[in-house]
């Protein structure tokens, strides 16, 4: 059960060889088994997963299932699940038992899936290591001294350590591609608009997106097809047809026009991932893509217009968690203003309090034109590079960090060299773009990603490549030693 | 020193939808605590906001109402600030760029003058809940039915000069809102709520002064007040020599004073941004069209005809269009009357209007129907009945003892019409006062009263006041 | 753009945030720092640029005016850290305070 992909599971419950219960038996022994090496669960609802299975068992028996039916999932612990702890990674949150569920968990839920629990993450979803968990940082299976990335890390470190054949992340400034870079194994953040954000505990709501941990493209596919598609409850949700994403996934690349940003390939680039892609370079042209080099001139400046943005929306989305209603809230407040200013700084840690102060400032008389709408402005100039990118080529191929995981503790207290580390994720995130991120390599014992950035609502040509890379490597089905 | 007073409103109307401006939570007013707040007013974690579409119906009703430009693309933003009745730590409202633009509304004046007042802006928000300050052990309780829901709130220009002039700007505001149907009015419930910005500068000054803002003034007698006692207490101020502070005023009702709030150390910063959980509005010219051609008539509209259609005087008219319901209600009462416009406009805006006063009632549950009041005033004008009957009539029709005609029938209070009955009471009542017509004959002349009086006693007030007048001079003077 | 001590308390109170007086120190320094990388955008010519809010090219979708929430209080409360009668308390809120 191990190395079957998802369609394999599929086939298997629908052919009665294995039942539901078996396989979520199978997976919740692995995490009770593995994962105190790794800590990539907050929660695992072990009696909920049981009684879902046995519900999608029945299904099968009746010819009632649908593909998804009796797989299991693991949830990042920012969406709201209805009775389950949903802690964001936050003290705040500890003991926020959500009240509902968020559309995808529904959809994932209708389609019969069965949760397994709810993934470590970066404190609010900020972060790049998984380092600034309430919960204590997530370890990379491939070397347990090193971070799975960040914010999904623990949806990442699942994955790869085969606890979840699954997972949901979200991705604000590359919070899938990088985690998914790290630990070896595909990744996928759509358009921003493609998957609803209700429920989705809000980070920087211009930004954040749902999606998907898993050890293929192809299997990405399979739940993508699910997890996609409008939502009423989402004003940012796109009304936009969802192709079947499996559909696509064997199409010819020939003639495929693939771009390389110039920008993505400099000297700060780890010269491993750099002949890594290179290498998966000769594979797409024997497979007939062209090569283009294209420019993406504001790359550089993505990062600085991100860490304003993406501050100032955090600044006022986490203004909600103020110990009245739900969440953290201080010991005998003495006083309005007590209860506020003790709640928040007791709940929130401090890359949080960090952000909430940064955007904060962004957005306060005087400053708001300097930073916030200069950063909006900057937003428009990266948004146009790949407008202008997209008008020559198909898809666009690099590295999806510029280094591998580094050692826990490494970078924490430096944000800025941790900032830096999404420098080639960002950009596509400021657009609304859908990116991916899938195995190409290794240096040194760590995975190497690769990223493929789409044009908007282009996720089935994305999965399609990446796919097709996959039917000619074997990177992605590496696993780690101990997992 | 002769000052000007500078009055500018700003009306928070509650739009009355079905449900919130964000959530598809009930708005009704007076729910048990809490038992209206859904996950996304209490703005619990990962909730998101979609926009009522009633809520921007009614805002271009507004917007087409005082004649505002309505933008073609107006935006929400967040104004971030912490308050235990704002759940989410911020307000979703409009900030830069409104939904409704300049506008301006025509108030009418007591010297039956009309004066134009700009409207600046109109945009669209969210309420807050509601802190009770009854004490819970020391602690206040918080209650968030009303987050959420939709207001509009109306910023005029600093164009009134008088309290007069900004309760006449209020009243007019109140009845269009009423009007178009999209807000109950209801000022004791906090449907229509005022903030007033007062200043004074020296008259003949273009600049204007220092001006308060006053807050929680909840009917049109307290924006009277509030506005005297602010104007009196700047006026001292500043003949003093002193200075006044900007600065927001509660109106304390109960002891007729404005207060300043309690203000923290520095001012608010409310970090205005456009939200990102919502895209713009954008509005057509074909919904704008849609929308204009579904408008009812406007009290303005309503006044023209009903002074050219009616005859009435201005000063009826405006009375009559102040609320849609007694507009409705005088045009229904003048169809069954036989078109007596100018009588029913009297009977609606007399006995009526007090009665329903006396009881502190609305027009649309009075007992009397307009129909009823209709068919009355018929009697009086077809000399059924005497005006004087009438409103003995009307008393019965407000205790629901039947219809008019009825009424008139069982009370036998048909005004007595046929001239040889009148003529026979009247040859009584002369026999029976031999003196007092020997009195007239001979020149006193005042006796005239004394005969009818007498006549109308008879006949319980029923005969017809013209014949009987006409009757009894002739009898008077024949005998003679 | 250097942030002083003042600054840094006047934002954390602003955001409804204590600080430690060592925390102080280590914000001030690090918000400046951080200010000081973003402001890298000033390299950019924005003058003819309109901001990008959101991705979606789009305009705001409407929902019918329905009443589609039914009452909920209980299972909302159950989570709630202090309620009496159906409302949330909170230290004294003093009347007009903002």
């Amino acid at each position: 059960m191990l190395n079957k992909s998802i369609a394999e599971l599929s086939h298997s419950l629908q052919a009665k060889k294995i039942s539901s219960h078996e396989l979520t038996q199978f997976f919740l022994e692995r995490i009770k088994k593995l994962d105190p090496q790794l800590n990539s669960f907050i929660t695992v609802t072990e009696q909920q997963a049981l009684d879902a299975a046995k519900k999608a068992d029945a299904q099968l028996a009746q010819g009632k299932a649908g593909p998804l039916t009796g797989i299991p999932i693991a949830q990042k612990d920012i969406f709201c699940t209805l009775g389950v702890k949903t802690s964001c990674g936050s003290k705040m949150l500890d003991n926020f038992i959500s009240p509902y569920d968020a559309t995808v968990i529904k959809r994932f839920n209708e389609a019969g899936m069965v949760m397994l629990g709810k993934t470590n993450m970066d404190e609010f979803a900020m972060g790049s290591s998984n380092e600034n968990s309430y919960y204590g940082s997530v370890k990379n299976p491939w070397n347990v001294e090193y971070v799975p990335g960040g914010s999904s890390g623990g949806s990442a470190a699942a994955v790869a350590a085969s606890l979840a054949p699954v997972a949901t992340g979200t991705d604000t400034g590359g919070s899938i591609r990088q985690p998914a870079a790290l630990c070896g194994i595909s990744g996928i953040k759509p358009t921003y608009g493609r998957i609803s954000r209700y429920g989705m505990i809000a980070f920087a709501s211009s930004l954040d997106q749902g999606g998907l941990f898993a050890k293929s493209a192809e299997d990405l596919a399979w739940v993508l097809n699910t997890m996609a598609g409008f939502d009423e409850n989402d004003s940012t949700s796109a009304n936009i047809a969802v192709p079947d994403y499996t559909n696509t996934l064997n199409d010819s690349l020939k003639g495929l026009r693939i771009g390389l940003p110039k920008e993505f390939f400099s000297d700060a680039l780890d010269k491993d991932i750099g002949n890594a892609i290179q290498t998966a370079i000769k594979v797409y042209e024997k497979l007939g893509a062209t090569f283009h080099e294209i420019n993406l001139p504001n790359t550089s400046l993505s990062i600085p217009a991100y860490y304003v943005i993406a501050p100032a929306e955090c600044s006022s989305n986490l203004a909600r968690f103020d110990g009245v209603r739900y969440g953290h809230r201080c010991e005998d407040p003495k006083d309005l203003e007590d209860l506020y200013k003790r709640s928040r700084s007791e709940g929130f840690g401090k890359e949080v309090t960090r952000r909430i102060m940064i955007g904060t400032y962004a957005l306060s008389a005087g400053y708001y034109d300097a930073y916030y709408i200069k950063a909006q402005k900057i937003r428009r100039l990266v948004a146009d590079d790949f407008r202008k990118a997209f008008k020559s080529v198909d898809v666009i191929l690099g590295p999806t960090t510029p280094s591998p995981a580094f050692k826990l503790g490494e970078k924490t207290s430096d944000p800025i060299s941790m900032y830096l580390s999404d420098i080639y994720t960002i950009a596509v995130n400021l657009a609304g773009l859908p990116g991916m991120s899938i195995p190409a390599g290794f240096t040194k014992g760590l995975p190497i990603g690769m990223q493929l950035i789409g044009n908007a609502f282009a996720e089935a040509r994305l999965l399609n490549v990446a796919h097709a890379y996959q039917k000619e490597t074997d990177w992605h089905t590496k696993t780690p030693e101990g997992f | 020193m002769e000052w000007e007073i500078v009055i500018g409103l700003e009306v928070h109307a509650q739009l009355s939808t079905q449900s919130k401006i964000f959530s598809g939570a009930s708005t009704a007013f007076g729910a048990e605590p809490n038992t209206q707040a859904c996950a996304i007013d209490l703005g619990f974690p990962g909730v998101l906001p979609v926009l009522n579409a009633e809520v921007v119906n009614m805002a271009i009703k507004l917007g087409l109402g005082i004649n505002a430009e309505i933008a073609k693309r107006s935006v929400f933003a967040r104004k971030n600030y912490f308050y235990p009745d704002l759940p989410k730590g911020y307000q979703i409202s409009q900030f830069e760029l409104p939904v409704v633009g300049k506008g301006y509304l025509d108030i009418l004046l007591d010297d039956g003058t009309t004066k134009r007042i700009g409207i600046t802006r109109a945009h669209l928000e969210e309420d807050a809940g509601k802190s009770l300050h009854e004490d819970f052990n020391g602690m206040s309780g918080i209650d968030l039915n009303r987050a959420g829901t939709p207001l509009l709130e109306i910023v005029s220009e600093p164009d009134m000069r008088s309290a007069k002039e900004a309760i006449a700007y209020l009243k007019t505001l109140h009845s269009l809102v009423r009007y178009l149907g999209i807000c109950d009015g209801n000022m004791q419930e906090g449907s229509f709520r005022c903030d007033a910005n007062v200043s004074l500068r020296r008259k003949g000054d273009s600049k204007f002064g220092t001006r308060t803002e006053l807050k929680n003034i909840n009917s049109f007698r307290f924006v009277e007040r509030a506005i005297m006692y602010e104007v009196e207490r700047q006026m001292a101020i500043l003949e003093d020599g002193g200075k006044i502070n900007q600065e927001t005023r509660l109106y304390d009702s109960a002891k007729n004073e404005t207060r300043p709030m309690r203000s923290k150390e520095e001012a608010n910063d409310y970090r205005y941004f456009p939200d990102p959980d919502l895209l713009p509005l954008l509005i057509t010219e074909e919904q704008i069209a849609k929308v204009r051609s579904e408008l009812p008539e406007l009290p303005q509209q309503k006044h023209q005809r009903f002074k050219e259609v009616y005859g009435l005087s201005a000063y009826d008219a405006t009375v009559l269009v102040s609320s849609r319901a007694m507009a409705d209600y005088f045009e229904t009462a003048v169809a069954a009357s036989g078109n007596q416009a100018k009588l029913t406009a009297n009977w609606v805006t007399g006995e009526l209007s007090a009665a329903l006063n006396k009881s502190d009632m609305e027009i649309t549950s009075s007992p009397v129907s307009a129909e009823e009041l209709g068919k009355l005033v018929l009697r009086i004008a077809d000399n059924t009945i005497s005006g004087k009957i009438a409103k003995t009539i009307f008393e019965s029709l407000w205790n629901k003892e039947g219809d008019v005609d009825h009424i008139i029938e069982k009370q036998g209070l048909k005004q007595v019409t046929d001239s040889s009955a009148i003529e026979a009471l009247i040859e009584k009542i002369l026999a029976a006062n031999p003196q007092q017509v020997a009195d007239y004959r001979s020149g006193k002349d005042k006796l005239f009263g004394f005969f009818v009086g007498q006549a109308m006693k008879e006949s319980g007030g029923k005969l017809n006041p013209k014949q009987l007048n006409d009757l009894l001079k002739e009898k008077l003077t024949s005998g003679s | 753009m250097s942030l002083t001590a003042g600054d840094v308390k006047k934002i954390a109170h602003l955001a409804r945030l204590n600080l430690l007086e060592n925390d102080v120190t280590l914000y001030t320094q690090q918000l400046s720092t951080i200010l000081n990388f973003v402001e890298q955008m000033n390299q950019a010519d924005t003058a003819e640029i309109e901001p990008f809010f959101n991705p979606l090219d789009l305009g705001q979708r409407l929902r019918p005016d329905v009443v589609t929430e039914q009452n909920q209080r209980d299972a909302f409360q159950a989570i709630a850290p202090q309620v009496e009668a159906g409302l949330y308390l909170v230290p004294q809120v003093i009347e007009g305070e903002e």
